[in-house]
């Protein structure tokens, strides 16, 4: 093992330059690294890999979903057995359909979002040199590096990835032969996930130890940023209900490959009696969805929390009711434990089970609400600076109104009967948690590119090209879906041709596939402009937003210990963005008190007497009679 | 310049240029009936993908030279030493124009795809459900104009300018307990209406004169069975499965089965309380009925139920509808292989008098074959248990 460059991870005096520890190799520094801030750009650009894929893998299917009755020979050129004549094979389909969803929930939204952002800005805010355990953060990159390689190798099979859906209900991903996505393809899947919640508790446990343990000196828990808030809560969150998913994928591999009936009872398959019995599907869908949807969390969270600091420093106002926002962080992730069964009103559960939670599931939408006005009222009266960052931080406001208001649709029992598993959820679940949760990691990487790639900024007017096409597409794909799923298209269909009833939705299908075509082309902006101004961006000061958070405070060069010398001391709050009587409209949090005596308020030296003696006297030489008691 | 370089390379120019020769009808879309007498829809017809990377390499080439003009205006701006292009102003009038368009292109939205939506409920809960739909859309739209509004309206109020500082407003408890307390209320009324509904929905409680329709989904079709004169329908054990004309693994050490009947369509008669016992053979299915509001899974091992009474036939919504050809449908809504798009199954809604002629034609599910095959099985023991009551339906 490599001689770890961080000595102390605390918050205690550095004299010396870390830099000077470091013998790194090409190997060291850029493969097996164990800081944080390569680890961070490590899962991005994985991240951004496994995105592209699987938006292509969308623009795939959604070209099936509307010309289902041409053949496009180029597809046989490219996919051979899987588009058989030039149009893809329905079991393919499926396939796609699993694979994308797989990708997006856990490879892009998971990993990529919490894994590059939480890596990156966990130590730099908290004020810590490095990860709590650099090394299995580290294995924590690699882990999910080969979770992504086995996961696409299943494309280069014989029979094909995956196909039962990224949900892999039991039977049909628990009997090979129940169709070609059940076999090789299905086995690849879980051992990948295997690989994955590996990769994702070592990460978790890593954010959660350095949160607790490591913050520097004046960094009390009232003193994080939300991101941070929100990257430990999702922590926590995956550290919880991960497990559980491992479990009953593990008891899936078993029913698959060993002859157990965990989740198998009473079946013929292909006219063949199968010797399995006493298992239920419907206990695997109790496992699946106590991940699955705290998993919804653990993908949306970290984008509030990058939203929310985002949208603070480019409104140059306080975000408003910070408390409020951190008690609903923790509220959503305590309640979002306990609504899991609302994805399974339709199974025939026990109907009082089915309103209980309903009601779990309604209740979830307050603090919700209230971090939706929360952001609207931190926009009021501010001074916006539309950078791209800020941009994509409106349009996860945006998205998450629209598609977080049909969530009390969906988690009405009584409603669900009739939308459940149609175009609605997929409209409601891609607009609140997918395009929602895009624009929030977007937002962190434009906002925070300078920290991923030393001093280098992105192009602001590429950026809102970036945006405004990506945006403005995102309404045209998904905003028609929610009419077709009230119509009762059910989802994961392959062509709606069988039924004349749906072929009115023909011309909006084909429409919605366009729209997708020119938001993908227009991911075109956003590659070039990454991967452009990783060399050639714009260089810009240390702290090129005037935001007051500790990361700005460390050099624009990465250094494995991130400040050379010692930690900087935190004071106040992250949000003394255009306080009154300072001439500058932020402050960091690294300037005390004494430092800000014309713009200091009697609450913030709450639980500091000593400050408040220092301010009264202050107080009584410029301002007498105006002390605070 | 890198770029530059690429652009004026003259093998990148011929490459691109043999590309786009290459866009031959190898690459082009057709139609599935190619190849047959079937005319070839012209005006659909795919141009080689040649071309439409052309275009988006034109599209490029466009936007580069549209951002190069805005920097050298903006620069020209600079040199007469005015401010250069205000990005704040423009983008917060993107806002304003994104939101009113937007809000358009919702009601355009509502008015053309929405007249589509939730056909027409035929059965008796429906109503019910669809009267908590509209209220709970009713809240919804008002809650998502209002923040919409808001959201993109401050954008462009707020805009940013050097004059201004941002108003230091770190919290209001008041503002926050009411934005806390009113969602909780308008939530408290929406779960209390769900929890009644849902609890209607749901109620098991067995009525007289409830019809037992068993429908059994595996890959992929639906299997139909009707209970006999007894009103009853047999039970069944997934283990007798073992030849095709046993297809529903019935028991032939119940009586009751032996007066079932199959059918090929789902015929409901209308008013009439309609039990779905619903099963899987193989994989999960789902028994998906949007004009009744009716879905539940169907899952091997663990067989479900949905009760519900149809109240349209088939004739009167053909009627209202103007559609001779109308057909209400059944789906599978869950993912089960390959031909899960296309599980389907006709269902007919027709009166009592319909449904009691329709059902004296079906035929009886324990025939001939079957009758042998049982006795092959089970010998002298399943020629007792048959014996008569067999007799009755033939």
């Amino acid at each position: 093992m490599s001689t770890l460059a961080v000595h102390d991870h605390g918050a205690s005096v550095h004299d010396h330059d870390h830099e000077h520890h470091h013998h790194d190799t090409f190997i060291t520094k850029y493969v097996f690294s164990q800081d944080h801030k390569m680890i961070a750009k490590q899962f991005l650009i994985t991240g951004i890999t496994m995105a592209v894929i699987a938006m292509l893998l969308s623009i795939l299917f959604r070209i099936q979903l509307a010309y289902p009755d041409k053949t496009f020979p180029l597809l046989e050129t490219l996919l051979g057995r899987f588009a058989p004549g030039g149009r893809l094979d329905p079991e393919f389909y499926l396939s796609l359909v699993t694979i994308h969803g797989t990708i997006m929930v856990f490879f892009v939204l998971t990993a990529g979002l919490s894994g590059t952002f939480s890596n990156l800005l966990i130590p730099l805010q908290v004020g810590s040199r490095d990860m709590a355990s650099p090394f299995v953060n580290m294995l924590s990159y690699w882990f999910f590096f080969l979770a992504s390689v086995i996961m696409l190798s299943s494309f280069f099979i014989q029979k094909g990835p995956a196909g039962p859906g990224w949900t892999i209900y039991p039977p049909l991903s628990a009997l090979p032969k129940a169709m070609k996505g059940s076999e090789l393809g299905m086995t690849l899947w879980l051992i990948s996930m295997v690989c994955f919640i590996a990769s994702s508790l070592m990460g978790g446990i890593n954010y959660v130890s350095t949160v607790l343990n490591m913050r520097t000196k004046g960094m009390d828990l009232w003193k994080m940023p939300l991101t941070v808030w929100a990257f430990f809560l999702t922590a926590i969150l995956g550290i919880l209900s991960f497990p559980v998913l491992v479990a009953g994928v593990v008891l899936l591999i078993f029913d698959r490959s060993f002859g157990t009936s965990f989740y198998l009872s009473d079946i013929v398959l292909n006219g063949k009696l199968l010797p399995y019995s006493g298992g239920s599907p419907i206990l695997f869908q109790h496992l699946f969805w106590f991940l699955g949807h705290p998993e919804v969390y653990i993908v949306i969270m970290p984008a509030m929390g990058i939203s929310s600091e985002v949208i603070a420093v480019n409104s140059r106002k306080p975000i408003f009711g910070y408390h409020a926002m951190v008690y609903s962080l923790i509220g959503i992730t305590t309640l979002s434990f306990i609504v899991w069964g609302h994805h399974m009103f339709v199974t025939g559960m026990n109907p009082f089970l089915g309103g209980v939670f309903m009601i779990t599931t309604l209740i979830i939408a307050v603090p919700s609400a209230v971090k939706t006005f929360n952001w609207i009222a931190t926009m009021w009266r501010g001074n916006i600076r539309f950078t791209p960052a800020m941009l994509f931080a409106i349009g996860l406001v945006s998205f998450f109104i629209s598609g977080g208001l049909t969530g009390i649709f969906l988690g009405n029992s009584a409603l669900d009967i009739n939308l459940h598993d149609t175009y609605f959820v997929v409209a409601h679940f891609h607009l609140v948690m997918g395009s929602a949760a895009i624009f929030g990691m977007l937002a962190g990487v434009y906002h925070w590119f300078p920290k991923l790639f030393a001093g280098r900024l992105m192009d602001e007017k590429l950026g809102y090209l970036h945006f405004w096409i990506t945006f403005i597409c995102a309404y045209l794909v998904f905003f028609p879906m929610h009419f077709m799923g009230l119509d009762g298209v059910p989802r994961r269909y392959y062509a709606m041709t069988a039924f004349p009833a749906f072929n009115h939705w023909l011309s909006v299908n084909t429409f919605i596939t366009w729209a997708a075509i020119v938001a993908a082309l227009a991911q075109v902006a956003f590659l070039y402009n990454f991967f452009h101004s990783i060399f050639f961006g714009k260089r810009p000061t240390q702290n090129p937003w005037n935001a007051t958070t500790l990361e700005w405070t460390a050099p624009i060069e990465h250094i494995h210990g991130n400040w050379p010398g010692e930690i900087p001391t935190v004071y106040r709050w992250p949000y003394d963005y255009s306080k009154p009587g300072h001439d500058a409209d932020f402050i960091p949090q690294t300037t005390p008190y004494s430092e800000t005596m014309t713009s200091n308020l009697p609450h913030d030296f709450e639980d500091n007497p000593a400050g408040l003696e220092q301010y009264n006297t202050w107080v009584k030489a410029n301002k007498p009679g105006e002390e605070v008691k | 310049m890198g770029f530059r370089r690429l652009i004026d390379s003259k093998k990148i120019l011929s490459l691109f240029a043999a590309f786009t020769l290459l866009g031959t009808n190898t690459l082009m879309a057709q139609t599935a009936a190619a190849g047959t007498d079937a005319p070839v829809d012209k005006g659909a017809m795919w141009l080689g993908v040649g071309y439409y990377v052309l275009l988006f390499l034109l599209v490029c080439v466009i936007v580069a030279v549209v951002g190069k003009i805005l920097k050298i205006y903006d620069l020209t701006l600079k040199m007469q030493g005015k401010k250069g292009i205000q990005w704040n102003n423009i983008i917060g009038v993107f806002c304003i124009v994104f939101l009113v368009a937007g809000l358009y292109g919702a009601y355009w939205s509502f008015t053309e795809q929405g007249t589509q939506i939730l056909p027409e409920s035929a059965s008796a809960h429906g109503g019910k459900i669809d009267m908590m739909f509209w209220v709970t859309t009713a809240i919804t739209m008002v809650v998502f104009l209002i923040t919409q509004v808001l959201l993109f309206g401050f954008a462009f109020k707020y805009r940013g300018s050097d004059k201004r500082k941002g108003y230091y407003y770190p919290h209001n408890n008041t503002i926050e307990k009411i934005w806390t307390i009113i969602p909780a209320i308008v939530l408290t009324i929406l779960v209390v209406f769900g929890f009644f509904t849902w609890r209607e929905v749901t109620n098991t409680k067995e009525v007289k004169g409830d019809i037992n329709i068993e429908i059994t989904g595996h890959q992929f079709a639906w299997e139909l069975r009707y209970p006999g004169k007894d009103g009853k329908l047999g039970s069944s054990d997934y283990q007798l499965y073992y030849t095709a004309t046993n297809m529903l693994a019935v028991s032939p050490k119940d009586r009751n089965s032996y007066d079932d009947l199959k059918a090929d369509t789902l015929v409901l008669p209308v008013n009439k309380s309609i039990r779905l016992n619903i099963h899987a053979q193989d994989v999960i299915h789902s028994v998906y009925l949007p004009h009744f509001r009716v879905q539940m899974n169907a899952v091997p091992g663990l067989p479900t139920f949905f009760k519900f009474t149809p109240t349209i036939t088939t004739a009167d919504m053909r009627n209202r509808l103007d559609d001779p050809n109308f057909n209400y449908l059944l789906y599978c809504n869950k993912i089960c292989g390959g031909g899960h798009y296309n599980m389907q199954k006709v269902v007919m809604v027709v009166t009592e008098a319909e449904y009691q002629e329709w059902l004296a034609h079906q035929k009886p599910y324990v025939n001939d074959q079957l009758k042998k095959e049982w006795q092959l099985a089970y010998g002298s023991q399943v020629k007792e248990l048959t014996g008569k009551r067999v007799a009755l339906n033939n």
